[in-house]
């Protein structure tokens, strides 16, 4: 045996001993073994050679009957796609699809059962598409295959309900439509162009323009059509409806020309402008597969639960359960509703709710509520409300949120809005003055007013610069929903903040000892004893005692209160304050561990999670700048240490629960503020729907997070002012290519009064305006880019660790 | 003129055949996961008595 680390040959991980090998290779786990030897039958390990070490690490072995809802016909026909006599199709959300490896060993899944027939992966949406012959194998077979191999499929309630995401790629093929047609008017139109006077016949030339722009006119510029006209029956002005009607006016004027023979018409122009607005709006448009943004809490609640009745346990869809019904819940499964705990020990992980890492303990009789895992083995609990009417679920459910947000008009569109005004009164003063001079030139003066002086530089360099600014947002890891978001975030005057999971860390807990000090031999004795322990608050502990080995006598563990044993001479205890004899309990439920040596309290582990590390750095920079608020559902114990970090006029909620969020975010909105939450769990929920911009925190963006307008990489939190600078600038942006775009509508213009714009004119004039907005935007973007990662290098320098 | 003609029925249907390719090529999701197909290609179709094995395996 060497003494050197070694690292398991399917997973990658650290193997803490080197005693379970095969054929020379070392594996972290018995689960991972299994999978080699699984893979080797079946010779299937071209798998570890696309890629070193790919697989999943399988410590953690899955429930036996964890997928017996599988056999519920009820069920199966609500998740398949297709089912004919032989064969059924389904797809699977795997995410644990991560590599080359990945796909390789799926799409030859059979190979290790002959039931399956194809599979075939979407490495994007880490999806999987599984073709198999239901005669052969059943649909739970194929999720236990995919699970043996270290492939869970993701199934959660959201499946049951049926509301899968499309993409909509209407947007490209209008697009796609555009652009051929704007490439082959533009061809077209060159003998018209260059013919000069005595040239030859064109009429041929513009028929056919006329005929390619019908599909750009009635299939293309749909979209413009019908926003603006859902403007209008909103009575809201927004900036489609003067392009709308651009459109429409410029499409009239040239069928006419073309029709009386009077000219060629403005087709090059009308394409190329809807060609390139749409360019624009697919750019803005960028989704992110990998995300979503819309996540209710059927995302996380598993699709059926074991219900007991009369010593019998049947798998009951999630939406079935009724109140009064007992529920089984296993080791490590969610509580899907809240109930009161019947029998078992209640140890739950809320850390997904509330962003706690400590787990919750809790005794018979108690209220569970739903939304926590359980973690000490399986527990029967009796359901008091349904799954919808659930303590948090119900937060989900109120109508309010439900509602699309009233939002506050994008600038884009007041900007708009004065632009249509002011053509509109510059077009009948025109009018008016040829009608006293020569009314016959009203018609082309007016029309080719209307045709130059559309807002679509405008719109233009919105829409690029926002989707210039969402690529530079997500290569800093904040993934906005869509670009009004980037705008709503710019405006932001006020930063709530939500203490546990993201100011703090959800994964790592500090541990801190109050009392009398201990000498080094003790802590080892210590560190032995809650060795001994696989409690979270042991292993914890443990870890901060360092390591000790000496053996323990008399151990004795009692469940909910303590351990204790004797390790040299030293008889401990560790536990709640009754078990150690440390009298009151002043510290919150679940979060402080009492040592009782030889009779005696020495004190306490209190173990609180970490704050994330540059945090200071962040509220230095954002107090003055900001107002800050910190809603936490902890109590406050660590008020003064917020207190000095956000400042003096910051102000601090304590024992907050959701819907006091809610209510916090809905005053300072009726005060006017712009407010921006920063949460993370399920009980910010209600709070990031209802603020301006919520953006939820999380540590890995392919974790679950609540529905939010963003998704923020715990990692670059502390770079929040520069993203909301990055905002800013693109607000600036927006506005300084809009001014010089309107030197080419003033030029335009200068030529339409006098009912003079050529086709030709209008041609130069608007690809040029559009091509160089493009660029302007593109290069302006690029250095707010720069610039913020010259930030982001900068705070990664920086970062400070919070001290204590 | 009647040449002219003629070159404008070709350049169009040569450009509505990349128009057709390009709705197809949306349509069929190509454009969605750029990440599966770049990889697929590389995978070899070994026969099944080829397989890299460990035959170690075998004899324990």
């Amino acid at each position: 045996m060497t003494a050197v680390v070694t690292a398991c040959y399917h997973c990658g991980e650290t193997c803490s001993n080197t005693d379970i090998t095969i054929n020379e290779k070392t594996f972290c786990c018995e689960g991972c073994k299994l999978v080699y030897e699984l893979l080797n039958g079946h010779q299937l390990c071209d798998y570890y050679r696309l890629n070193d070490r790919p697989g999943i690490p399988q410590r953690v072995p899955v429930r036996k009957d964890k997928f017996a809802f599988l056999e519920e016909e009820k069920i199966i026909q609500q998740l398949i796609q297709f089912r004919d006599e032989t064969r059924t199709h389904i797809t699977f959300y795997i995410p644990n699809i991560h590599c080359s490896s990945c796909l390789w060993l799926l799409e030859n899944l059979h190979r290790l059962h002959g039931g399956v027939q194809r599979v075939t992966v979407n490495f994007a949406r880490k999806e999987a598409q599984v073709v198999f012959l239901h005669e052969q194998l059943s649909l739970r077979g194929v999720v236990e295959l995919l699970t043996t191999i270290g492939y869970e499929p993701y199934i959660s309630l959201q499946d049951l309900q049926g509301n899968k995401k499309s993409i909509s790629r209407q947007l490209i093929y209008q697009l796609g439509v555009a652009g051929f047609c704007f490439g082959n008017i533009m061809l077209l139109s060159f003998p018209e162009y260059f013919s000069g006077d005595g040239g030859m016949d064109t009429g041929l030339f513009r028929w056919l323009n006329l005929a390619l722009s019908l599909p750009v006119f009635f299939y293309s510029a749909q979209v413009f059509f019908r926003s603006g006209w859902s403007g209008i029956r909103h009575g809201f002005l927004n900036i489609d409806v003067p392009i709308a009607l651009a459109i429409l006016v410029t499409f009239v004027r040239s069928v006419s020309d073309v029709l009386t023979d009077s000219g060629a018409g403005y087709f090059d122009s009308m394409t190329g402008i809807v060609f390139f607005m749409l360019a624009g709006r697919v750019l803005q448009e960028k989704t992110y597969q990998g995300l979503s943004f819309d996540r209710d809490y059927t995302a996380y609640f598993p699709i059926a639960v074991t219900v007991v009745s009369d010593e019998k346990e049947t798998q009951v869809a999630l939406p079935e359960i009724r109140s009064g019904q007992t529920l089984l819940i296993h080791h490590q499964e969610l509580i899907p509703a809240d109930g009161i705990l019947l029998k078992g020990e209640a140890l739950i992980d809320y850390s997904f709710v509330t962003g706690e890492a400590t787990p919750v303990r809790r005794t018979v009789g108690e209220i569970i509520y739903a939304g926590g895992y359980q973690l000490s083995g399986n527990i029967t609990l009796l359901t008091i409300k349904e799954v919808a009417q659930s303590y948090l679920t119900s937060l989900w459910n109120r109508r309010e949120l439900k509602e699309e947000k009233a939002k506050a008009p994008s600038f884009i569109h007041l900007l708009g809005r004065y632009f249509a005004w002011l053509v509109l009164s510059l077009a009948a003063i025109t009018a008016a003055w040829w009608a006293v001079h020569d009314p016959s030139r009203i018609w082309p003066a007016v029309t080719a007013i209307l045709i130059v002086a559309c807002p679509c530089g405008l719109l233009l360099a919105a829409s690029f610069t926002n989707g210039f600014i969402l690529r530079i947002l997500s290569g800093q890891r904040l993934y906005l929903r869509n670009a009004a978001a980037i705008e709503r975030l710019a405006d932001t005057d006020h930063i709530v903040f939500d203490k546990t999971g993201t100011l703090s860390s959800r994964n790592s807990a500090e541990v801190c000892f109050y009392g009398q000090p201990l000498s080094a031999a003790e802590r080892r004795d210590i560190a032995a004893l809650a060795a001994q322990s696989s409690h979270p608050l042991s292993k914890m502990v443990y870890a901060y005692c360092g390591t000790g080995t000496s053996p323990v006598q008399h151990f004795v563990s009692q469940p909910g209160k303590g351990i204790s044993g004797q390790v040299h001479n030293n008889l401990i205890r560790l536990g709640n304050a009754d078990f150690t004899g440390a009298g009151n309990d002043d510290s919150p439920d679940g979060s402080a561990v009492y040592l009782n040596m030889n009779g005696r309290v020495y004190g306490r582990f209190s173990v609180r999670n970490a704050y994330r590390k540059g945090i200071q750095g962040l509220f230095r920079r954002l107090r003055g700048r900001f107002a800050l608020s910190l809603l936490s559902g902890d109590n406050d114990r660590e008020a003064g240490a917020f207190r000095e970090l956000m400042g003096p006029s910051a102000t601090l909620r304590f024992e907050q629960m959701p819907q006091d969020k809610l209510d916090y975010i809905l005053q300072l909105q009726q005060q006017g503020q712009r407010v921006l939450m920063v949460g993370d769990g399920l009980n910010d929920a209600g709070a990031l729907l209802q603020s301006h911009t919520g953006i939820s925190v999380t540590e890995n963006s392919n974790n679950f997070t609540p529905a939010s307008d963003g998704i923020l990489e715990a990692a670059q939190l502390p770079l929040l002012p520069d993203l909301i600078q990055t905002c800013r600038n693109g607000k600036h942006i927006i506005l300084t290519s809009f001014i010089i775009s309107l030197i080419y509508n003033i030029t335009g213009l200068f030529f339409a009064v006098q009912g003079t714009l050529s086709p030709l004119v209008a041609a130069i004039l608007m690809p040029a305006s559009s091509i160089s907005i493009i660029l302007l935007t593109w290069g302006m973007s690029t250095a707010a880019g720069k610039r913020l990662q010259q930030k982001a290098s900068q705070t990664a320098d920086d970062k400070d660790q919070l001290p204590g | 003129m009647s040449v002219i003609i003629l070159l404008l029925g070709a350049s169009l249907t040569v450009g509505l055949t990349f128009l057709a390719a390009f709705i197809w090529s949306v349509r069929s999701g190509q454009f969605e996961d750029d990440y599966s197909p770049a990889h697929r290609i590389l995978f070899d179709d070994t026969p099944k008595d080829n397989t890299y094995t460990d035959t170690t395996l075998k004899q324990s």
